[in-house]
């Protein structure tokens, strides 16, 4: 039992301490990947004893920013509640990777290591429940503000985040339909088949539809660009118009952590996962005959070398979206989800459906 | 009234619609996502190369880093004044006043004083500029018949704390690398001088 405590607790240690830094690592990367479009520089002149790193440290620079600042509580807020918003946006982005499989099962001597830190059978449910609790965060930061521009901006905020959830679950329906799992772990290993021998049968494939209205329902889940309505703090009063210093500075953290999950999850649900193609357990099965054994070790670094590369191409897809489009209207953005994402995802529901009958496939 | 209205033309500009094609949303954004991502893989392809001091020629970014970077000037910019120079070190200015006359800001304060050369008969005891007042109209240049005043030392960075570190003295306009404060004065020849208590220092004998 204590073996198992231990085992579980370095693998939530590596999850926490890899995603953590991924997130510090985003400001720098928003910050420099945006220079690189617009044919700019980037932030390059925090130093430190002279060295620059490529403008690096300004992640430091900006936690040392953020802590230091006075922390402004406004007058007749909710003092409980404005402290707990931001908490709550961090938790329950954090508490997600729990679910996600990072990689396929380890074997150390004789012992078997799932590296996954929770192996919950309806893992997706769990992750959906959990993301959806996220909007906590937003609505009780523009609640708790005393503020009426905070409350609108948390009101729109929420009505966006619960409009895209909606056809961010019908659009998962499908993949569960096809591989008849919600254990994430399961998921991914049931991507491991081949079609036709040479295919790796992920979800980009069985469920191509699917993948684009969960995009695009995940990146408006996100609140990240071009769904970023709650949060264009520049533009328009957003829901934490009145929290400072390192508070507000956890809200922008849960922004980079929540691109994360969602970067994490299309890899579980659509790419594969810890999946690589052609690996197998004992080495890897070339379609045209050849085999390459593979130790133990190594294939399970391999899968977790895939996964996070997976993850990281997502990421920059995410951000190089973000510095791509414009941002939506307020009508545009529940339009789109309502009358256009919503009625794909469905349709995507009902001809997987008819599909798998045809195909003789479905569950009796 | 009506009849004016009724024969104005009016030249009704539609918004124009979407085509098919452009209301699909996705071939537009992987248009857009075209352009972006060769703009990111472009520059970083270049920056990595200036890295390994490799092409150097091409520029990753449109960035001019102000202070470790200048801008180039075209030639005729006109920048801070300098005061042009013979060859013993004293200035070419004969104090013939043209500038002073003709500055439309009254920036510019001259004494002239006897010089030992019956050629040359005047020089600047004193010669300032006020660069608060100055509008760098460049008239000083233009009419000065000796070449003696430019405005060509590129120096943009003016700043001071007080107007009176604005004013340049001739020290300052001899030598367009001085900044205030002025600790030493290299000039032998008799000037008034502020690191003399504002009176006059130097002799002719001590220049020859």
């Amino acid at each position: 039992m204590l073996e198992v405590l231990i085992i579980k607790s370095v693998l939530a240690a590596i999850v926490l301490f890899a995603v953590l830094n991924l997130a510090g690592f985003h400001t720098w990367v928003e910050r420099k990947q945006s220079a690189l479009i617009q044919d700019r520089i980037g932030a390059n002149r925090a130093t430190i004893f002279g060295f620059k790193m490529l403008g690096m440290f300004h992640g430091i620079a900006d936690v040392i920013k953020m802590f230091t600042k006075e922390d402004i509580v406004p007058q007749g807020a909710d003092r409980t509640l404005h402290a707990l918003a931001p908490f709550f946006s961090v938790f329950f982005a954090l508490v997600t990777f729990a679910a996600i499989p990072f990689g396929d099962r380890l074997v150390l001597g004789d012992r078997v290591i799932e590296l996954q830190v929770a192996d919950i059978n309806a893992a997706l449910l769990y992750v959906f429940a959990m993301l959806s609790l996220g909007v906590y965060g937003v609505i009780l930061g523009g609640f708790a503000s005393h503020n009426n521009f905070a409350i609108l901006g948390g009101l729109r905020a929420t009505a966006q985040m619960i409009s895209y959830e909606i056809a961010l679950g019908v659009a998962i329906i499908g993949v569960v339909m096809v591989y008849r799992t919600m254990d994430l772990s399961e998921l991914v290993r049931a991507q491991g088949q081949l079609v036709g021998g040479w295919l790796p049968l992920w979800g980009i494939v069985t469920q191509p539809v699917a993948f684009f209205v969960f995009l695009t329902a995940a990146l408006a889940e996100t609140k990240r660009l071009p769904f970023d309505l709650p949060e264009g703090e520049s533009e328009i009063v957003g829901y934490f118009v009145e929290y400072s210093g390192m508070k507000f500075g956890m809200f922008f953290l849960a922004d980079f952590l929540e691109t994360i999950v969602v970067a994490s999850l299309a890899t579980t649900l659509f790419f594969g996962g810890w999946q690589v193609p052609y690996l197998l357990p004992d080495g890897f099965h070339f379609p045209w005959g050849a085999v390459l054994a593979v130790p133990n070790w190594l294939y399970a670094l391999l899968g977790v070398a895939s996964f996070s590369i997976k993850g990281l191409t997502f990421c920059f897809i995410f951000m190089q979206l973000r510095w791509t489009l414009p941002r939506f209207r307020y009508d545009q953005l529940m339009n789109l989800g309502w009358k256009g994402l919503f009625p794909i995802a469905v349709g995507n529901v009902v001809v997987t459906a008819v599909v798998l009958v045809l195909l003789g496939d479905a569950p009796r | 009234m009506t009849e004016r209205s009724a024969t104005r033309s009016v030249k009704i500009v539609r918004r124009p619609e979407l085509t098919f094609w452009e209301k699909l949303y996705v071939p537009q954004i992987l248009c857009g996502l075209r352009i972006t991502t060769t703009h990111f893989f472009r520059n970083l392809l270049i920056h990595t190369a200036h890295r390994l001091g490799l092409l150097k020629l091409l520029r990753a970014g449109v960035t001019i880093q102000y202070p470790d970077e200048l801008r180039p000037l075209m030639s005729r910019y006109r920048s801070r004044h300098r005061l042009t120079v013979r060859e013993d070190g004293t200035p070419r200015c004969v104090g013939c006043m043209l500038c002073e006359t003709v500055c439309p800001a009254r920036c510019i304060t001259i004494v002239p004083g006897e010089h030992p050369d019956p050629n040359v008969e005047k020089y600047p005891v004193r010669f300032d500029i006020d660069l608060g007042v100055c509008v760098y109209c460049g008239y000083c240049v233009e009419v000065c018949p000796e070449d003696a005043i430019r405005m060509d030392t590129g120096i943009l960075d003016l700043s001071a704390y007080s107007r009176e570190a604005m004013r340049l003295d001739i020290h300052e306009l001899m030598d367009p690398k001085l900044r205030k404060p002025l600790d030493t004065c290299k000039l032998d020849f008799p000037h008034l001088c502020a690191q003399h208590e504002g009176g006059m220092k130097g002799s002719w004998k001590s220049a020859q």
